[in-house]
């Protein structure tokens, strides 16, 4: 390992304002120390945010429909959440469903909206070819590589790495809006908005400036206890996503008032399938239309041999997790 | 709360007793000591092997002044500055080596991984980061991956191995073409790695002209004698200590390039060097299960009887050293064929050199031959399990030699009585629960039993206590116990009063722990020390408890040792004294004079969602046979293990590999998939009583190569009954299904 100084501010506000450029916030290191093992993170400083305010940003808080909590609440935490459970399943179910159970214990949630593709060329500095670690260098999954895992929507011919998480799916299907500690003070973005295309430049791969400190995500409306997380995968735990949809439905009788999609293991950001959504808003909520959504969801999927089957499995997977939400008691 | 755990399986007829092995609870504590854990003397340097990035081509260049400018860092050794070293030989050649490949030799890359520097430093951290700092300069050629790759050479196996032979027995193809039934066609089955969780770890030191390694081993006596011939130095002055190994399933059975590497460094700087290849270098660092390609013609008559059998396999390996399975000859052992072909070939491409895995030739081509069994009994339409049992044998077909014992039927009876067999539906489709499709599916399982020379140094004290010493392993299998138990028995003292050293070449040499047969080859030295010791004492052979109890009371001497050995009868005492040069005589399956096998039933339900189609495995029962069963309850973890290895190599295990680049990519234990707690249901174990009184002393058939063989025939067989379809390229992943 490379040698590193080591903070451990008291405050938010120390964190942000003692930033320095090369310093990096962490919090579980469930992520971020894996890589600096593998010498893919280099950061000369690491400030760690774990203790800040004595659990000051490790909350969970309901008002009304409104959800609001803190980004170092750690995944089992809020995975177990009684009222989470309850009033917005999906979100306990990506969390359930994601990791073991010592990186949830670890893990808080703002960290983990944050973790980085496990493309093995991305992971192993042995490959020259990488476009999200060496910008320019080229995209050794895309030159000949072993593709299986890799995204079929967002890519860009610089990078097709996936996005590896789930609880993101849950906060893009939910409208989640991200607060962030920045220089220049509060401000919040849509977490919509928080992570980019590949495109030209898959090094970048949010809007967060570098001394961005996410403190908590709220959710205006997270009633929706017809809502869940279908993860399918290789084995039963502990794998990542082959395809996931997070799914929620509000009924008007049988014809579907709203809807929200958000898909996993299929595309290079968390994903959201808004055309998918406006077809089967005010419709019935039928499997011949669940599979019509999912044909829109996978319209502009771009494909490897070894990846292509993700279209079809993860358009089988919307409708399955549509299927399955519409049986929930709503 | 409900008690989820299984309860400690009683004795049956022919089985010892099941007693819990001694380190139970020093294991589960963490307590136990491994030889990385071994405490060395002063303070130990740390070595970072470097390896390469590329699978193919020459090194042009290196630069180390950057690396050797970190802060603690002692040495940087390269193929320009490495001490000589001696040749040593490849297993297939009689030696140990892994690989004809010696450790840094020059500056040629034959595969990806290869290590091509040795860093080390006061601290691993120096070591690491001193690493980055090393700058090697490579030209890269376009290397070979695997099968289908460009630059892939075949040769017929009897081209790398001369004393194998393609069988030819009766005409296969004339009994084919005769035959009312036949099906042809065609398996792969996956690269995988052993991954076991004690990672690769090699700790040397000097004193004097001594040398001192402390490595996981599953052979300490040939390890000595390996390094010694590799280092040029006399294999009386090198000790190995092993006292437990953390999992090896063939891994840690051969000498790997970082033992010379420790060596040599910790003599160079006059002090311990610690040297461990991490989980990503242990993909390369030994070896895998080679990648298979096989056919297969099977065909039976009208009324089921089996005809023909042809069976050719191609195993993927490296340029460097051919390593080859084979294994043909066993499956054509199995039924009554009337008529068997079979070919072997290797494929060399540029890759790290393949190596012994679990059950090494069975696993493969037990698959395909299982897996055609069940495609021509629903060709047939005969029900699969009725199918075996009426194309039973009591010889091996092709040598001619009777079964020592063979309870393959027995076991078939057993699955299918506990598993509900004659519930079956044959229809594809038949069976399902809301929207998942159920599938059931059998198989058969074999091991051959082989055995090995031993010897055994047991020790009796008047106190009524004894003390067995044998440079035998204990991978986990709970050799320690039993070796007290064979001992227990024959001296008729409590196995609890009977203290066992294994894992220090200093130690009666025992034999390799590998092709399952330690139980089976120790238990017979130590049985035959402890004969000796009761001769001395004047007891009958039949002598009752009191009379011992008696005779060791009466001892004049506060103790008294003999040192014992055994070899199987297709041996003679020669195969013993090669023993203490690191030699390995392995004689099982068939011989010319008698055929030696355990056998298996296993029986699976399989559900796959109808829709995103991934499997489950709710329950798999297996009914086993394998002579008397030394310790129910270590055997039945063995079974246990092995049934879900098999599971996991049905569904899950699979290296994958970059075609391009011929370099591995998922080697982490994230991405390298083996079932975890959530993917296994019920586990059904069924120890079948057998008698074998011919095969050795204690009649006992090895055991822990058994349960996983045959495994992914029974799955995939379910599998295509849950939903008409056949899956011959293993694993079953999603995207088959679909």
């Amino acid at each position: 390992m490379r040698p590193f100084h080591y903070d451990k501010p008291a405050t938010a506000t120390d964190a942000v304002t003692n930033f320095r450029p090369g310093a990096q916030y962490f919090a579980g290191g469930t992520t971020m120390v894996d890589l600096m093992k593998l010498d893919v993170m280099k950061p000369a400083r690491l400030i760690d945010i774990s203790g800040l305010e004595k659990g000051r940003y490790d909350f969970i808080k309901w008002s009304g429909k409104s959800l609001r909590i803190g980004a170092l609440t750690p995944m089992t935490k809020l995975a177990d959440d009684d009222k989470v459970r309850a009033r917005v399943p999906m979100l306990s179910d990506a969390l359930w469903l994601a990791a073991s159970p010592q990186i949830r214990n670890m893990a808080r949630i703002g960290g983990n909206v944050l973790q980085r593709t496990r493309c093995p060329y991305f992971r192993d500095t042995s490959y020259e070819q990488c476009n999200k670690r060496k910008p320019g260098s080229g995209c050794a999954a895309l030159d000949g590589g072993v593709t299986r895992h890799h995204a079929v929507l967002g890519t860009s011919d610089k990078c097709i790495a996936t996005y590896p998480g789930d609880f993101a799916q849950a906060l893009v299907a939910l409208d989640a809006v991200v607060e962030i500690l920045g220089e220049d003070g509060p401000r919040s973005l849509r977490f919509a908005d928080l992570h980019v295309l590949p495109e030209a430049r898959p090094d970048r791969e949010t809007t967060l400036a570098p001394s961005d400190l996410i403190i908590a995500f709220s959710i205006e409306d997270a009633d929706f206890p017809r809502s869940k997380y279908l993860k399918i995968r290789d084995r039963e735990s502990y794998a990542y996503a082959l395809a996931s949809t997070a799914s929620a439905l509000r009924m008007d009788g049988n014809t579907i008032a709203d809807v929200r999609l958000g898909l996993g293991g299929v595309a290079t950001t968390p994903w959201r399938a808004r055309e998918a959504e406006a077809a089967l808003r005010g419709g019935p909520a039928t499997e011949a239309q669940f599979a019509r959504a999912a044909d829109i969801a996978f319209a502009g999927a771009s494909t490897t041999d070894e990846n292509a089957f993700k279209v079809e499995l993860g358009k089988r997977t919307m409708v399955r997790s549509l299927l399955e939400t519409a049986r929930m008691e709503g | 709360m409900a008690q989820d755990y299984t309860p400690v399986p009683a004795a049956k007829e022919n089985m010892g007793q099941p007693i819990a092995r001694y380190e139970a609870l020093q294991k589960v504590t963490g307590a136990k000591i491994y030889a990385d854990d071994l405490p060395v003397p002063g303070r130990p340097a740390y070595a970072w092997m470097v390896t390469s990035g590329i699978a193919k081509g020459r090194i042009t260049s290196i630069d180390d002044s950057a690396a050797l400018a970190v802060p603690g860092v002692q040495m940087v050794m390269t193929h320009e500055n490495r001490p000589p070293l001696g040749d040593a030989k490849t297993f297939s050649s009689g030696g140990l080596a892994i690989t004809e490949l010696a450790p840094l030799a020059g500056p040629e890359v034959h595969h990806d991984g290869q290590p091509v520097a040795l860093i080390v430093a006061d601290t691993f951290e120096a070591a690491r980061e001193a690493s980055f700092k090393l700058k090697i300069a490579y030209t890269e050629d376009t290397p070979t991956a695997t099968f289908g790759s460009p630059g892939a050479t075949q040769k017929n196996l009897k081209e790398v191995n001369p004393s194998f032979e393609p069988i030819r027995f009766n005409d296969a193809g004339a009994a084919l073409a005769g035959s009312a039934h036949t099906i042809d066609s065609e398996y792969y089955t996956p690269i995988q790695h052993h991954n076991a969780i004690e990672l690769f770890s090699t700790t040397a030191y000097w004193d004097g002209p001594r040398l001192v390694l402390h490595e996981p081993s599953q052979f300490v006596w040939g390890l000595k004698n390996a390094a010694a011939e590799q280092l040029q130095t006399d294999s009386e002055t090198v000790r190995i200590k092993s006292p437990f190994v953390g999992g090896a399933f063939g891994s840690k059975a051969a000498m790997t390039h970082r033992t010379a590497l420790a060596a040599m460094a910790s003599k160079q700087l006059g002090r311990p060097v610690k040297l461990v290849a991490m989980r990503d270098q242990g993909f390369t660092h030994s070896g895998h299960r080679q990648e298979t390609r096989q056919r297969v013609r099977l065909g039976c008559d009208a009324s089921g009887k089996l005809t023909g059998y042809d069976h050719t396999q191609w195993e993927f390996t490296a340029r460097t050293t051919p390593y080859s399975n084979g294994g043909l000859e066993k499956t054509a052992a199995m039924y009554d064929f009337k008529a068997v072909k079979s070919d072997n070939y290797v494929v060399q491409g540029d890759r790290n050199v393949p190596t012994f895995m679990r059950s090494p030739a069975e696993v493969p081509t037990v698959y395909a031959l299982e897996a055609a069994m069940n495609e021509l009994a629903a060709e047939a339409g005969i029900d699969p399990v009725e199918f075996r049992k009426m194309n039973d044998t009591r010889v091996d077909p092709v040598k001619g030699v009777p079964y020592t014992s063979r309870s393959l039927n027995q076991c078939l009876d057993a699955a299918a009585e506990r598993f509900g067999w004659s519930r079956r539906n044959p229809q594809p489709r038949s069976m399902r629960q809301g929207e998942w499709l159920i599938g059931w599916g059998c198989s058969m399982a074999m091991y051959p039993t082989q055995m090995s020379p031993s010897t055994a140094r047991v020790t009796l004290k008047r106190n009524g206590t004894a003390s067995i010493e044998v440079a035998a392993h204990d991978v986990g299998t709970g050799c320690y116990t039993i070796a007290a138990q064979a001992a227990g028995e024959r001296l008729g003292i409590d196995p609890t009063r009977i203290s066992v050293q294994m894992g220090d070449s200093r130690l009666p040499p025992g034999p390799v722990s590998g092709g399952s047969i330690s139980t089976a080859s120790v238990t017979s030295a130590v049985a035959n020390a402890c004969d000796r010791l009761n001769e001395r004492l004047g007891l009958p052979a039949d002598a009752t408890a009191d009379q011992r109890r008696a005779a060791i009371a009466a001892m004049s001497m506060p103790e008294l040792d003999a040192t014992g050995s055994w070899f199987p009868a297709e041996l003679d005492q020669k195969a013993v004294d090669a023993l203490y040069e690191g030699g390995v005589r392995i004689v099982g399956g068939s011989t010319d004079k008698r055929a030696m096998y355990a056998f298996g039933a296993e029986m699976v339900e399989v559900r796959i969602n109808e829709r995103t189609r991934e499997v489950r495995v709710p329950r798999i029962v297996g009914a086993f046979a394998a002579g008397h069963i030394m310790n129910p309850r270590t055997a039945h973890s063995q079974y246990l293990g092995g049934l879900i290895w098999g599971i996991g190599s049905a569904l899950h295990e699979s290296t994958e590999i970059d075609h391009k680049r011929a370099r591995y990519t998922n080697d982490n234990i994230a991405e390298y998939l083996i079932p975890v707690n959530a993917d296994i249901g019920e586990v059904d174990i069924i120890m079948v009583p057998e008698v074998d009184d011919e095969i050795n002393v204690l009649g006992v058939k090895g055991i822990g190569e058994l349960a996983n063989v045959g495994t992914p025939a029974a799955i995939t067989d379910a599998i295509w009954h849950a939903t008409g379809i056949r899956i011959r390229d293993l694993p079953v992943r999603i995207e088959k299904l679909l």
